[in-house]
């Protein structure tokens, strides 16, 4: 039962496996419909989550781009926007930097209790959310960084760090040290062979780290509901409060082109993935 | 170590540089370590400062009971020797009124009233009351009869037994709250009234929601695995792209799309009212309750479940099945017997994680479990956001984490022996 079925399987056996291959395209429906759904229901003209019949017999009047214009003309959407690409970047540039120095640490041959320390490094996200964000709440009320762009910043840092440290050390073990030490022998220093060769090497690593980390800051929500202030509202928190609040389908316009970012970005990221691949398949012997 | 110097000994007398040398070696050996070491340092102590130690200032103040030892250091002080058999000395009942007097000049009385009544509701009327009523008299009184006469309950030991359980600077009464329980008048630990017991519940509907999630995400996730693993690869990574999108998406995105398919006049409701399977006054609720948060986290979920389930099955060469049934065995039969078992560290490590994000889900309740749909999360939040208990929340949280990291430890154990890893 692979990728057809076989011509000398009996009746039965066929019939399991068209059956088995119709379960596995409902399990797929059901994860991707739900994303589907609302590309349309984005274009509506009526102001309701639902398919109104103007639509559904495909009449232009049942369909504007209202809600989009609605996006692009609202001030507290587009400056959740900007709220949001002035957070992820510098919360991705911290866990990024801080954790490929780290991975560089820990995929070392001599580096001691290598156990202890990734299991410290890769905590934040093994706790759950809301006790990340009802600790850093308590301790940031103390410092008074609750309702400050930094303290957001922080937070979302230190939960991209994992993600950065698991990717960035997976690239470096699959790194080939003898190309660092043919560097060496031919008079290299150690910090140019680092840099133009180690890096170049290791960076499709480090670059969909930075994306990781990058998307959990552009979709973190429960941090920024305990300790954003009015000012330090991001896209998803507006999200949030237009779901809680006032129901309109301006969200599904903003979903359908976040939906888009997450395309581009899934499509750069095996761009990346293929291109390491590539690279990897020179290899010395 | 003995063994090493009793072999080093006759070398040294051999080469007189190899005890240098071995120095020298271990030297370099240390550096290494030290250069290994200090390339994680940065991090360790960014993650150290600002994570692990809000991390335990939130467990600390789940034990903390400085309000009424600062606030109140005479009754403290009065209260030392008391035992709860009769009421306490005359000396206490001054050292209230002190106490509460010099409270209302600093205006921290409203902080000893919060506190107590945490642990009392009524509390805050009590002592609200006797700040306000002994604020303007004058310091000489009969401080026992002024107190009884504002409050009949300063005449009655129960009260006085709360002063004296929370004079200790730290405290448990957070994690009995956290357990439906309480001191009772006697000073037993009872249970708290039946309507009020909703951590426990909150606890059990957790756990049993997050194994039905975890189960049917195994129902779906398997066999779509098993299919995908067996695809040439360049359609089983088009199809992996199509799992993993919704893992990109915005969890937010992903809630809204299911309000539009099950809101009571949504996309599902309307097709089976158009295809006459229901009455269009009797749509099912499928949102906004527990059901809601059990689809909805189910398929967030899923593509957890999917990628241990992928690696694993994809290891696993055609062969062996087929060895099986070249050996006569049925193809069903093949399949519980020889691949199944391979699968089982995937379907082990899926399931755990799977089970500790849903355990922590925090969102999705919110947004669309309704009332029957909300987990222990929720309680948190609003206990730090409404109902400023702070303390009960941290022990609740604390709870969270102890099972979180519990599950954690087994699941890298799990892990571990098949080999796998999280990225």
């Amino acid at each position: 039962m692979k990728r057809a079925a076989r011509a000398y399987a009996d009746p039965l056996e066929r019939g399991w496996f068209y059956l088995f291959r119709c379960y596995g395209l409902i399990v797929l429906f059901f994860l991707v419909v739900p994303l589907v759904v609302i590309i349309p229901l984005s274009f509506s003209a009526s102001p309701y989550f639902s398919f109104t019949h103007q639509m559904l017999t495909l009449q232009p009047a049942g369909y504007s781009t209202r809600w989009y214009a609605n996006f692009f003309n609202s001030g507290s959407w587009l400056r959740a926007v900007g709220n949001s690409f002035l957070i992820a970047p510098i919360a991705a540039a911290i866990a990024t930097g801080l954790g490929t120095l780290a991975a560089l640490g820990l995929t070392r041959a001599q580096m001691p209790f290598r156990g202890l320390i990734t299991g410290i490094l890769i905590l934040p996200m093994i706790v759950p959310l809301i006790i990340t964000a009802t600790a850093l709440f308590f301790f940031f009320s103390a410092l008074h960084l609750v309702n400050t762009y930094a303290g957001i910043i922080i937070a979302h840092s230190i939960l991209g760090v994992p993600f950065v440290v698991i990717t960035v050390s997976a690239t470096l073990s699959g790194f080939d040290q003898q190309f660092y030490r043919a560097a060496l022998s031919l008079g290299a220093s150690p910090r140019h062979a680092f840099f133009k060769v180690t890096m170049p090497l290791i960076l499709p690593g480090i670059i969909s780290g930075a994306l990781f980390a990058f998307m959990t800051s552009f979709d973190e929500v429960v941090i920024v509901l305990f300790i954003a202030g009015p000012t330090q509202r991001t896209l998803p928190l507006q999200m949030w409060t237009n779901l809680r609040y006032t129901i309109d389908p301006t969200i599904l316009a903003v979903g359908t082109l976040v939906l888009m970012v997450a395309i581009v970005l899934l499509a750069g990221l095996e761009f990346v993935r293929r291109r390491s691949l590539a690279m990897r398949r020179v290899t010395p012997s | 170590m003995p063994g090493e110097a009793a072999t080093a000994a006759p070398a040294a007398r051999g080469f007189a540089g190899t005890a240098t040398l071995k120095r020298g070696l271990r030297r370099v050996e240390r550096r290494k370590r030290l250069g290994a070491f200090l390339l994680t340092l940065p991090l360790l102590a960014y993650i150290g400062v600002l994570f692990i130690v809000p991390l335990a200032g939130m467990g600390w103040l789940s034990i903390d009971n400085s309000t009424i030892p600062e606030r109140m250091p005479r009754t403290v002080a009065a209260l030392k020797g008391w035992k709860p058999s009769a009421l306490p000395p005359e000396a206490a009942y001054a050292a209230v009124a002190g106490d509460l007097r010099a409270a209302f000049k600093a205006h921290t009385f409203g902080l000893i009233a919060k506190r107590l009544n945490e642990e009392s509701p009524g509390a805050y009327g009590l002592i609200a009351k006797t700040t306000f009523r002994t604020a303007h008299l004058p310091p000489d009184q009969d401080w026992k009869k002024v107190l009884e006469a504002i409050d009949p309950s300063w005449g009655a030991i129960p009260t006085w037994r709360l002063l004296k359980r929370e004079s200790g600077p730290i405290t448990a009464d957070y994690y009995l709250a956290a357990l439906d329980l309480r001191y009772g008048p006697q000073g037993q630990i009872e249970l708290v009234p039946a309507y009020e017991r909703i951590h426990v519940k909150l606890f059990v509907r957790t756990a049993w929601m997050s194994a039905l999630v975890t189960l049917l995400t195994a129902a779906l996730g398997y066999p779509l695995a098993y299919w995908i693993s067996r695809m040439p690869e360049r359609k089983a990574n088009l199809v992996m792209i199509a799992v993993l999108l919704p893992f990109w998406t915005s969890v937010l995105v992903r809630i809204t799309a299911w309000i539009v398919l099950l809101q009571s006049h949504g996309v599902v409701n309307s097709i089976l009212v158009a295809t006459h399977l229901v009455g269009t006054d009797d749509r099912p609720r499928l949102i906004y309750n527990a059901l809601g948060t059990i689809i909805v986290m189910t398929q967030v979920l899923l593509p957890f479940m999917v990628l241990p389930l992928y690696s694993v099955m994809r290891g696993i060469p055609d062969r062996y099945v087929r060895a099986a049934v070249s050996l006569g065995a049925h193809p069903w039969h093949a399949f519980w017997k020889v691949f199944a078992p391979l699968t089982m560290p995937g379907l082990g490590a899926g399931a755990l994680l799977v089970f500790i994000l849903a355990v922590g889900y925090y969102i999705t309740p919110e947004l669309v479990g309704g009332q029957s749909g909300q987990f222990i999360s929720n309680r948190i939040a609003f206990n730090v956001q409404e109902s400023l208990n702070w303390g009960l929340a941290a022990a609740l949280g604390t709870v969270l984490t102890a099972v979180t990291l519990l599950l954690f430890a087994l699941f890298h154990a799990l892990a571990r022996k098949s080999r796998m890893s999280l990225g």
